[in-house]
């Protein structure tokens, strides 16, 4: 199994190395850095807007090549750049990082949970009401834009606040601005601003495990091994959940890597919509900006996740399929 | 069912037994698709949205480009079906133009996707070895970069140009996961004696692969092409939220979404027909691709499992 990891995750580090790459590229030849300075009102002198763009590298003037090489040396160095305002994409992104990846965990995790659950409740029960309600549903939900059920979502919680009469649940910024307490208080305060946002993404994904999740289970059902389970006297419940959802996990594993490129769009809208101040808003923000090492960085920051969740993916189902060890 | 019913069963399959139809395959698929109420309702309702977005605009004096100095922000009313929004455009004619819009990005960029997918998929199963690595490489390393993040960053270069630049990146970036699922099968396609024949007649790869492996795989293809509009209305609609997509003057139910997003709670008819139209229509393609995939996959799997009892597993 060393092996067979090791050799993924070189393929993963080479891959991560090229995204990154061709994410620069593209970013420093479609945006125009000069344009958001020349945009300033006074506009300033062209030679001093030539010497500032060339101060952070972003100057269109300089071959793309020689740029391209002066941010690849910075980033071997683990120095990602200027952003354009002139502050350090690296220190900005560490700021940021814990935010998203909050998001995202939570999300990935509680979505993943209740997709498989709800998947598995589904086909045990294929055609009845329950089976009927938990696939409309999940049609529903995969047929909304994440944008658009971030706002339904925000709307939602404002109607059960106004109903309540209190911020039950407040759907705005990650805290509460001057709040005062014990860390205890701030860990609820916390707590309280991640659930909505975390519906927002957890959604989809327990829609999206769903459906996948019920066609394994599926598929499993009539398999010889769960009558050989039965027929040795353990009753249906344990036979299905102990030899029937292990081999139904599988393509989940495999679903977990693909769907992460998703949920990392997603996360972009919720981080907007409810504003976090995370690596997707900045994302966002940085391509208004013309801030070319900025979107760099979050190329970085997407394609190292989604190579995560793949290598957690070759692990899990290296754990649930002894063949694929070998 | 009663005894009666039973033996009038009986009679009617006696009666139709004499004369066996032999059905082609399209009016099988289509038996069984009609069959699926989901899928026919799905059918209906993305008929209504064409018919309303082509003819939607006419029902109304108001163009989306014009401005009512009168209504600013007024609800529906029997001249502004829709109401009207913070600059007195007309809700529902914009309404019409974005559903109209993002009809027609989606349909397209769904359909050059496809046939992208294909195309690339076939040939990397087909020639195997060096291309085949190299375009699943490539492949592999958009998978890596959602294409979210690509087309949001190539957005400056499309702007100010024709909407079809916009399309045609939609669909650049679109197509990896299918050209997987096509050069599988394309890999399986290629042991089999038809292509084998062809070869040993000297037909020209590149018209094995148009004439013998891509028709062999409409079914796949055609209902990749149905699923994925709903997946690119999905993409456009998220792309033109953020300003990345659809540009000013002209709209998409995303630009309308994301003006309405702040006003939604007071103003909710900016909000809420854009939204439910959206949502209708992705959910109708969902349903329609799904009854398609029904349909086909039954017709598809008993056709081979006739025409291959000798052949290459």
């Amino acid at each position: 199994m060393g092996a067979f990891l090791l050799r993924r995750i070189v393929n993963y580090l080479v891959l991560i190395t090229l995204a990154t790459c061709l994410g620069y590229l593209l970013a420093a030849s479609s945006l125009s850095p000069r344009e958001y300075f020349a945009q300033r009102q006074p506009p300033p002198p062209v030679a001093s807007v030539n010497a500032t763009l060339n101060q952070l590298n972003l100057n269109d003037k300089t071959p793309l090549e020689d740029r391209f090489a002066h941010w690849a040396k910075g980033v071997v160095t683990g120095d990602l750049g200027k952003t354009i305002d002139d502050t350090s994409v690296s220190a900005e992104m560490g700021r940021r990082m814990g935010v998203t990846l909050r998001l995202v965990l939570f999300g990935t995790i509680s979505g993943a949970l209740v997709g498989v659950a709800l998947g598995f409740v589904s086909a045990i029960r294929q055609y009845r009401p329950s089976d009927h309600t938990i696939t409309f549903l999940s049609f529903l939900v995969l047929s909304t834009p994440v944008f658009l059920l971030a706002v339904l979502l925000k709307i939602g919680t404002v109607k059960i606040n106004q109903a309540a009469g209190t911020t039950l649940l407040p759907y705005t910024n990650e805290t509460t601005a001057g709040l005062t307490g014990g860390w205890f208080r701030h860990l609820v305060d916390r707590g309280q601003h991640l659930v909505v946002p975390t519906l927002s993404l957890m959604l989809g994904q327990a829609a999206l495990f769903s459906r996948y999740q019920r066609s394994a289970m599926l598929d499993v059902l009539g398999a010889d091994y769960i009558r050989t389970a039965r027929a040795t006297g353990m009753r249906r419940g344990p036979a299905l959940v102990k030899h029937g959802l292990r081999t139904a996990l599988i393509p989940m594993a495999t679903l977990f890597a693909y769907q992460m490129g998703m949920l990392l769009t997603g996360v972009t809208f919720t981080e907007k919509i409810f504003g976090w101040h995370g690596m997707g808003e900045w994302f966002v923000d940085s391509i208004g900006r013309q801030d070319v090492n900025a979107v760099a960085a979050m190329v970085l920051f997407t394609a190292v996740l989604i190579l995560i969740a793949g290598l957690l993916s070759d692990i899990a189902h290296a754990l649930l399929d002894p063949r694929v060890r070998d | 069912m009663t005894a009666e019913g039973l033996v009038l069963a009986e009679e009617e399959t006696a009666m139709t037994a004499p004369e066996p139809v032999a059905l082609g395959r399209g009016r099988i698929v289509l038996r069984r698709f009609l069959r699926r109420k989901l899928a026919v309702t799905g059918l209906v309702i993305l008929v209504l949205m064409f018919a309303l977005a082509f003819i939607g605009p006419y029902l109304t004096s108001w163009n989306y480009k014009d401005q009512d100095y009168n209504n600013f922000l007024t609800g529906p009313s029997a001249t502004h079906w829709f109401g009207t929004t913070q600059i007195g455009s007309d809700v529902y004619a914009q309404t019409m133009r974005g559903l109209q819009k993002s009809l027609i990005i989606g349909l397209l960029a769904a359909v050059l996707s496809t046939g992208l997918a294909g195309i690339v998929g076939a040939t990397a199963g087909y020639f195997g070895g060096w291309t085949d690595r190299v375009l699943m490489w490539f492949v592999d390393l958009l998978l890596v970069l959602p294409s979210f993040l690509i087309l949001a960053i190539t957005s400056p270069l499309f702007h100010g140009r024709t909407w079809l630049l916009f399309v045609i990146l939609l669909a650049a970036f679109n197509w990896m996961v299918t050209a997987r699922m096509v050069r599988g099968l394309a890999r399986s396609l290629r042991e089999r004696e038809f292509v084998t024949a062809a070869e040993v007649m000297g037909v020209h790869p590149l018209r094995i692969i148009t004439r013998h492996l891509l028709p062999n795989m409409a079914s796949l293809l055609i209902i990749d092409a149905t699923l994925n509009v709903g997946g690119t209305i999905i993409a456009e609609t998220s792309l033109s939220y953020f300003g990345f997509g659809v540009q000013p003057p002209d709209v998409s139910l995303g630009t309308i979404i994301a003006d309405g997003t702040d006003s939604a709670l007071n103003y909710p008819w900016l909000f809420y027909p854009a939204g439910i139209l959206l949502i209708l229509t992705v959910m109708a393609v969902a349903f329609v691709g799904d009854g398609l995939r029904d349909a086909m996959d039954d017709a598809a799997g008993t056709a081979a499992s006739t025409s291959t009892s000798g052949g290459a597993a």
